[in-house]
């Protein structure tokens, strides 16, 4: 890993200290979801539809009921009916109907896709309540599933709800057909843009649905008390989300539920949203019993997640000196059962590292009988990046440009107007890209034959959103931050960082905890590349909260004006008698004496996290008996704004980047021709393994984000979006094959070498 | 049903309990011993997040019935520390953030030190293939591997 430029007045940041909760986690300690015992608990398991589309004639439950160790059955019927409800608040974590989220949960009168909930029950294992929920017969009638885009889009083809409400993900979408709904972005005046441009290039891509692939299910317990105070352990990237859902969906007050933020065990997106939480909530009403309930793998591919497949027609022209003019652009994505996809920031970052003068971007998304469609790490980036970065290769060879400098021609910078209109924010654009020419990788020769070398370029935005904390200085120095965004990867160190940074003190003295729903005030999810941004914010202000009380005390303590107290680095001292100086440490030993140990606040809530660029560099051998593509090398390059923790830094470029290849190798659900899922393990459903990756070298550059106080930007998202595009490249690079479609699995590959022969 | 009486060894002390023949070796150190630290990702033996040794071989615990560890010694990730003291492994598992959301580390470091008994000094490409069955969502592996690399040069020296 080559190491951010050190130029930087930090003292903690960009050091590479270890994390408190590391030991735990690595002696098999650390609790996650499913690691909750708590006494008289029972296990739940649910009756899943195997059908993916069919109406619900009938469910007996008598069988299930009277066997012994079953305490209760649930089934659609127990939950509130609802009427549309879409929360509209600004910091509103779900802008998803909550009417569809709860039919997700638990299937009232029709199943919509392999894998819907139908019943659930609560025994006293887990192996029985599987048993009793096998002796559930449910008689379906079963209908015809659509599922594929074009096919839902036709005409000919019925409605798949008679009504809906229009996805809202990032971009609000409207109605329009009876099974999408959809958006429009425009820029520039040019009608003639293509028409006149000298070189124009036109290609259609299509992406199957991938899951996000924690290896932890989702698991959750849950205990209603006789006062009504429902309490919920559970593995989530928001706990208030989870809260929020819970309380409409069960129509019951937020005051009285209680969400218990437990170690998640990876998210990605797919964990801020209930799925089995409020049938283990009822059934934890009906019994009086604690209620766990866990996800098998083969559950969790089939009932959460996926991220969607979709079908991208990509249009670009340019002059001939390799300008690009105008680019139009039609996204359609699955939407799956309900709507609320993420083809909404699909549309915001198709194309929004160029500059382009004329652009048109249609999103629209596709209801069909398959699992609602989630977010997953810059979601819904990474099929349009695969097309657009596949697009301009194309477009750069016909202009006879190297695809790096075309890029680079067409960089959008500070200012320039996006597809949005809005004016381009900072950015370090160029500067990526003029690393990526400037690195050993992209001038070291290839090696042999059937080789070659790719690129791809990416821009993600993330977001700001709320974030609250608290900070207890005590008596003997050592400080609490309680947060209130999950931690998924290391965020207590990085937060705990930036609370030293600013207090003076050494990180060790820092421990950071997350908070339940009730003990710190409300924090949006641990998405969106947020956390070490905008709660960064927050335990800054916090962090100069303490500081100010903390001179407040010094003031008091020698007996001057609050205005005569110097704040340096960490200690304080009397300007009128500089003689007179206490350290952080000094100061916090005579808060006993002054008014107790000091607890403040932080709140923030950024508009944006700064935008996060990434640039890809891969070389990829073909083997042409079988269609394999290897990774022979392959360099990750970021800008950070501010690498809190470079190790974390490019942990989550790494991470991002495996996530990125599997995408682009391997990983794809397979339906059978009556829709159901095939691959519902993790051997058919293949991720990457350490075998099929190889190292995967991290350039770090630092364009300070100009909205937070350290120049951080989120980190998170964005690398997960170059690799297929830069892995395609390379293959056409090395094969002359260009693929159009993900995944680029041998089979594929290998047919399209035969095309090419014949 | 008849419960089976099973004793065993785990993590060097003498263990009994009473399980179900259809309960894995997983569902038993989890649910019946509250031993935690071994994760279910799949239980169908295509993730390592639950592996552990069974007399010093390394198999997964959710292909394992508990009643075939009958006379067995066990090992865990709970034994790998020696009480506060961690095992090499697990101090560079920390040192080169090995771990993200650390669900799969348990797994990885009981496979890794299974590795390092067998072979103290492997090449990248042998730990890359003996830690093929342990998946890892988060991280890409690269710094799991510079861990493991790591360890090994420093335990023979
Ligand atoms: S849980 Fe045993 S291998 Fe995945
Ligand atoms: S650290 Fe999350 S799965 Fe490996």
């Amino acid at each position: 890993m080559s190491e951010p430029n050190n130029r930087r007045p930090y003292r903690v940041l960009g050091t590479t200290p270890l994390r408190e909760d590391g030991v735990e986690k690595v002696m098999g300690q650390a609790r996650f979801a499913d690691d909750v015992f708590l006494p008289r608990m029972l296990h739940a398991a649910v009756v899943r539809s195997p059908h993916a589309h069919a109406k619900i004639r009938k469910i007996s439950t008598h069988k299930a009921t009277a066997m012994p160790g079953v305490f209760a059955v649930l089934t659609g019927s127990d939950f509130p009916t609802l009427e549309p409800t879409i929360l509209s608040h600004s910091d509103a974590s779900t802008t998803d109907d909550l009417k569809d989220i709860s039919e997700n949960c638990m299937a009232r009168d029709r199943v919509l896709y392999d894998g819907h909930v139908v019943a659930a029950v609560a025994a006293l294992s887990r192996h029985v309540a599987q048993q009793a929920a096998e002796a559930i017969d449910v008689e379906y009638e079963i209908l015809a599933p659509i599922l594929d885009i074009e096919e839902a889009l036709n005409e000919e083809t019925p409605a798949l709800h008679e009504d809906f409400t229009p996805g809202q993900f990032v971009l609000q979408t409207k109605k329009a057909s009876a099974n999408a709904s959809g958006f429009e972005m425009n820029i520039g005046e040019d009608q003639d843009a293509f028409s006149t441009a000298e070189v124009v290039v036109e290609k259609r891509y299509r992406t199957r649905c991938v899951h996000q692939g924690y290896i932890e299910p989702h698991a959750v317990t849950v205990q209603w008390g006789s006062d009504g105070i429902m309490t919920v352990w559970t593995c989530t990237q928001g706990h208030f989300a989870i809260r929020e859902q819970l309380s409409i969906v069960l129509q019951h007050p937020l005051s009285k539920i209680k969400v218990i933020p437990t170690e998640v065990g990876g998210g990605f997106g797919g964990k801020d949203l209930i799925y089995v939480e409020p049938a283990a909530a009822l059934l934890a009403k009906k019994t009086g019993c604690p209620v766990k309930m866990v996800m098998s793998r083969a559950e969790t591919l089939r009932g959460t997640g996926p991220s969607p497949g979709a079908v991208i027609n990509v249009r670009l022209a340019s002059d001939k000196k390799g300008t690009l003019l105008a680019a139009d652009l039609e996204l359609l994505y699955e939407a799956g059962a309900y709507p609320g996809g993420p083809v909404g920031s699909a549309g915001l970052a198709a194309t929004s590292r160029y500059k382009i003068s004329n652009q048109t971007i249609r999103g629209v998304e596709v209801l069909l009988n398959k699992p609602k469609m989630k977010q997953y790490r810059a979601p819904g980036g990474v099929p349009v990046n695969f097309a657009v970065e596949s697009t301009i290769d194309i477009l750069a060879s016909k202009v006879g440009i190297d695809p790096l400098d075309f890029r680079l021609k067409n960089a959008m910078a500070e200012g320039d107007r996006m597809v949005t209109g809005l004016p381009c924010p900072k950015i370090g654009g160029r500067e990526l890209l003029e690393a990526v020419r400037d690195h050993s990788h992209y001038r070291t020769p290839l090696s042999g034959p059937r080789q070659g070398r790719g690129m791809a370029y990416a821009l993600w935005f993330g977001a700001g959103k709320t974030s609250s904390v608290s900070m207890t200085v005590h008596g003997d120095g050592s400080v609490l931050l309680n947060v209130g965004t999950p931690d998924l990867s290391g965020t207590r160190l990085t937060l705990s960082m930036q609370a030293a940074e600013v207090l003076g003190i050494d990180v060790a003295e820092v421990s950071a905890r997350v908070l339940d729903t009730d003990s710190i005030a409300f924090s949006y999810k641990t998405v969106a590349s947020r956390t070490t941004h905008s709660t960064g914010i927050a335990v800054y202000q916090a962090a100069n909260n303490a500081l100010r009380e903390m001179a407040r005390r010094a003031a008091v303590y020698w007996d001057i004006e609050e205005s005569s107290v110097a704040i340096t680095r960490g200690s304080f001292s009397d300007l009128g008698n500089p003689s007179r100086c206490l350290s952080f440490f000094e100061l916090a030993k005579l808060l006993e004496k002054l008014g107790g140990p000091i607890t403040v606040y932080g709140n923030a809530s950024p508009g944006s996290n700064g935008c996060q660029l990434a640039a890809h560099l891969v070389d990829v051998e073909v083997e042409v008996d079988t269609g394999k593509i290897n990774l022979l090398r392959y360099t990750a390059f970021q800008d950070a704004g501010n690498a809190i923790h470079p190790d974390y830094v490019s942990g989550q470029m790494q991470g991002g980047a495996a996530q990125g290849v599997g995408w682009a190798l391997n990983e794809a659900y397979f339906y059978s021709e009556d829709g159901k899922l095939l691959n519902t393990s993790l051997l058919d459903y293949r991720m990457p393994t350490a075998v099929d990756l190889p190292d995967i070298e991290t350039v770090i550059l630092e364009t300070p984000n100009p909205n937070h106080p350290f120049g951080v930007r989120g980190v998170g998202e964005v690398p997960i979006m170059p690799p297929a595009g830069a892995i395609a490249n390379a293959l056409y690079n090395a094969a002359g094959i260009r693929m159009t479609e993900l995944p680029m699995s041998p089979g594929t590959v290998l047919e399209k070498i035969k095309e090419n022969i014949d | 049903m008849a419960r089976n009486h099973v004793t065993t060894t785990i993590n060097g002390d003498p263990v009994e309990f009473l399980c179900d023949t259809e309960q894995t070796l997983l569902d038993v150190l989890r649910d019946e011993l509250h031993l935690t630290g071994s994760k279910e990702g799949c239980a169908s033996g295509d993730c390592g997040a639950c592996s552990v040794t069974m007399d010093g071989r390394l198999v997964c615990a959710c292909l394992v019935l508990a009643v075939e560890t009958q006379g067995a010694e066990v090992e865990t990730i709970e034994g790998m520390a020696d009480g506060d003291r961690l095992h090499p492994l697990q101090q560079k598992f920390l040192d080169h953030a090995a771990l993200q959301c650390g669900v799969c580390t348990p797994g990885f470091l009981v496979a890794a030190k299974s590795l390092l008994e067998r072979n103290p000094d492997p090449t990248e490409s042998e730990v890359r293939y003996w830690l093929a069955g342990n998946l890892c969502r988060c991280t890409g592996y690269d710094k799991i591997v510079r861990a493991v690399l790591d360890t090994a040069a420093e335990m023979r020296e």
